[in-house]
């Protein structure tokens, strides 16, 4: 005899046949769009912990929002972290050359000099205060989308746009597809196409300089899409158990390509809620209040620096451009949602707060524009010098079968000399 | 040469790993049950002891997360020895092995590289079923920027890890389980044996290593050459024994890199040639060995190369011996060679 029910033992005759629930996003192409679901809180209105508190403190930080910079441009409250305008100044200025360099290579692939580009634009407030609150020797484990941290570091753009062109000159010899820079003596680790790979790797990072006792620590950043991967969940199991000295961050600029943030979850919790439920502090933030990313990241650098542990950040921002050059935004969003974004353009807020200061004015920001344009256009066309995609200007052929292994084991000598002989035969003329 | 004594394989694996960690302060071992219990086949046993938990600590059970850790620790300039437990589990970390560590190097043009050594006990022959018997390495031999290293008795174990460990590319190192106490040659119903009176059971203490990319002639022949490694040299040997057939074992050590001219020379030598292994046939590494001895050996074979290997099955528990790649289904393929 059964003791539980059987095929035949419980009618559910009664009761509402399941339905799968499949996301939505609010608006579509065409769609009016109304915010007015969007809390935007007050500025100054929450309070700041000290670094050193219980993971279970920050729960209230990771629902609500960190905002510094109000509606009348003044930095208010206790995350106001009060920096000097010479550094706001350099900031702005690292923003503005960011959004000059996306714009210029975004055209530089529309004219076929390269393959492939993607923008931060809207989003340059995240890597910008990244870059400013930590160490230079803080190491960065970035996704594709924190080119705003090389250049604020000072990262020569030619060498950026070198390995845009995978010309003569390109520090990575043309292997790896535009964008994916590598720069060890800048802290920015090898950009990978595989998502999210690098979010458990900066925990490794960051475990082996507190295994030494040394002060650096790591920082990595995701899109909120990409937290959907397992390597998120990874990294912060990893960061809780060792305790961690690293700065985890969700970049939620509300879309993954074409799918909403709503595929990651976000219709259910904020991305920095799922903080807490590692023992992880977790903050949430205005990202496009440069302020207020600053501060978070300089409460989350100290936190790690004195070892009480890994923070995650949620960025609240929007993606204000397509994904790459190879999308279409209109296809699957309104085109109003950018004018619309309730939370504004990065560089015209911090802009605002400088003039507010007395400490920048509309000529100062049309000359800085001017100037960032300027070391972009030089940038480029001492680049071209070394060819373009496609222009036969590119690293010696062989140097393809180089760096697989440390040294060249036989099988790819053989390879390499076949490769070579298929060029020679196609190309009589051809040298390397 | 340093004084020797006879070992097991897994006091061997983990004599190997004492010294690595006694030579090189950035030496690094974790895993599951690594540290404090030593590790579930032992592997690991006092080593957390030894040199503290900074150095040997266990991990949460997330093999992506225990490779991505270690090539995060790579990146910092540690030399990471992680354990997958069983082989049968690695592939939660396929993504970071072969997206991350195996093309490091290669995309970075040297500004990082991953000198990894991953360690997993592999292969059947213990009734260990579906997921604790595979045997993966063909799925990483296809992988470039990654080495894959196959020892098959103790010596060769602490030699091929030592080697391993200094290595600067990602070695997936992978340890036949069946062999942790003693030779296998596949005659499951003769009692087990132990290494002890085993002529590569003598371990020399200390350092020394085993080369990369070295083959090793285990037995000397002229009528058919055999290619193989782990638990199957042993099956090798006994078919060899039971047959009378005159064939020159090799145990390949490394997959990757391969000891091509070792390979060669024997089966330009005697014409003939059986690839042995436990893993599944189509797409194994037996094709890999299958073809380059058909394009280098072609006009001194005088037989089409023969592979004798697991069903293209899941590993299945109650027909364990019917899949294990035995001394008898060896022995057949070489008279069958000899015939041809």
């Amino acid at each position: 005899m059964a003791l539980g029910p059987t095929r035949a033992g419980k009618s559910r005759g009664n009761l509402p046949p399941l339905d799968l629930y499949v996301p939505e996003p609010k608006f579509r192409p065409g769609d009016p769009v109304d915010y007015t679901h969007l809390e935007i809180p007050t500025a100054g209105k929450l309070a700041r912990p000290d670094e050193g508190c219980a993971a279970s403190e920050t729960w209230p930080l990771t629902l609500d929002l960190i905002r510094v910079l109000d509606e009348n441009d003044a930095a208010v409250g206790a995350w106001n972290p009060n920096l000097d305008p010479e550094t706001m100044r350099r900031m702005l200025a690292s923003m503005a050359l960011t959004r000059a360099f996306d714009d210029r290579m975004y055209r530089g692939q529309r004219q076929g000099k390269t393959s492939f580009y993607m923008k931060s634009t809207g989003e340059e407030a995240v890597s910008i205060a990244c870059a400013h609150a930590l160490a230079f020797d803080d190491m960065v484990f970035p996704s594709y989308r924190q080119q705003g941290i090389l250049i604020a570091r000072g990262y020569p753009l030619v060498e950026m746009v070198n390995q845009i062109y995978s010309n003569r000159a390109d520090p990575l010899k043309g292997r790896q597809l535009p964008i994916m820079y590598s720069a060890k003596d800048y802290g920015f680790f090898s950009i990978s196409g595989n998502l999210a790979t690098q979010f458990p790797q900066a925990v490794g990072w960051a475990m082996a300089s507190a295994i030494k006792g040394d002060t650096r620590i790591a920082t990595s950043f995701v899109g909120e899409g990409s937290s959907a991967e397992g390597d998120f969940h990874a990294a912060m199991t990893f960061a809780a158990v060792y305790n961690a000295p690293v700065v985890l961050n969700v970049v939620n600029n509300q879309w993954a390509i074409s799918s909403f943030s709503g595929f990651a979850g976000a219709e259910r919790t904020t991305f920095a809620a799922r903080a807490t439920g590692y023992g992880i502090a977790g903050l949430r933030v205005d990202g496009n209040d440069i302020l207020a990313v600053y501060a978070a990241m300089e409460w989350a650098a100290n936190r790690a620096r004195s070892n009480q542990g890994p923070t995650l950040i949620e960025h609240f921002t929007y993606r204000a451009e397509g994904h790459s050059t190879s999308d279409d935004p209109t296809a699957y969003r309104s085109a109003h949602e950018r004018e619309e974004w309730p939370l504004g353009d990065p560089i015209m807020r911090l802009k605002k707060h400088l003039i507010a200061l007395g400490e920048w004015s509309e000529e100062q920001h049309v000359e800085m524009d001017r100037d960032a344009a300027e070391q972009v256009k030089a940038a480029t066309k001492e680049a071209e010098k070394n060819g373009i995609l496609g222009h036969g200007m590119h690293h010696p052929f062989h140097t393809m079968f180089e760096d697989v292994f440390e040294e060249l084991p036989w099988h790819l000598e053989e390879q390499a000399e076949q490769a070579i002989r298929e060029r020679q035969s196609k190309f009589p003329d051809w040298k390397d | 040469m340093n004084a020797t004594r006879s070992l097991s394989m897994i006091q061997a694996i983990n004599e190997a790993l004492d010294v690595a960690l006694e030579r090189d302060r950035m030496v690094t071992i974790f895993g599951q049950d690594v540290g404090y219990f030593g590790g579930v086949f032992r592997a690991t046993e006092g080593l957390q002891k030894r040199h503290g938990s900074h150095r040997v600590f266990d991990a949460p059970i997330s093999e992506a997360g225990i490779v991505a850790v270690a090539v995060g620790m790579g990146a910092f300039g540690k030399r990471p020895v992680v354990e997958i437990q069983f082989a049968d589990y690695i592939y939660p970390a396929a993504d970071q092995i072969i997206s991350e560590a195996a093309r490091m190097r290669y995309r970075t043009c040297g500004e990082w590289w991953s000198p990894i050594t991953v360690r997993s006990p592999y292969g059947g022959g213990i009734y260990g079923g579906q997921t604790h018997s595979q045997s993966p390495e063909g799925i990483f031999t296809h992988v470039a920027g990654l080495k894959t290293v196959i020892p098959s008795n103790p010596h060769d174990a602490k030699g091929l890890l030592l080697a391993a460990i200094e290595d600067d590319d990602p070695v997936l190192f992978f340890e036949p389980k069946r062999l942790y106490h003693g030779p296998f040659d596949g005659h499951h119903e003769r009692p087990v044996q132990s290494w002890s009176d085993h002529p590569d059971a003598e371990v020399p203490q200390g350092h020394y290593t085993t080369p990369l990319g070295k083959a090793r002639i285990v037995r000397e022949g002229d009528e058919v050459t055999v290619l193989a490694y782990g638990t199957m040299v042993h099956v090798a040997l006994a078919a060899v024994q039971e047959t009378g057939i005159d064939a020159e074992i090799i145990d390949l050590r490394t997959l990757i890199p391969l000891d091509l001219d070792t390979i060669r020379q024997s089966a330009s030598k005697t014409g003939r040639c059986v690839v042995v292994h436990e893993a599944t046939r189509t797409c194994g590494f037996g094709a890999e060995l299958a073809a380059l001895v058909q394009k280098h050996c072609f006009f001194d074979l005088e037989a089409p190369v023969e592979r004798v290997t697991g069903w293209d099955t899941p590993y299945p528990h109650a027909f364990e011996w019917e899949y294990f790649p035995g001394p008898a289904r060896v022995g057949q393929a070489l008279r069958q060679i000899i015939e041809v």
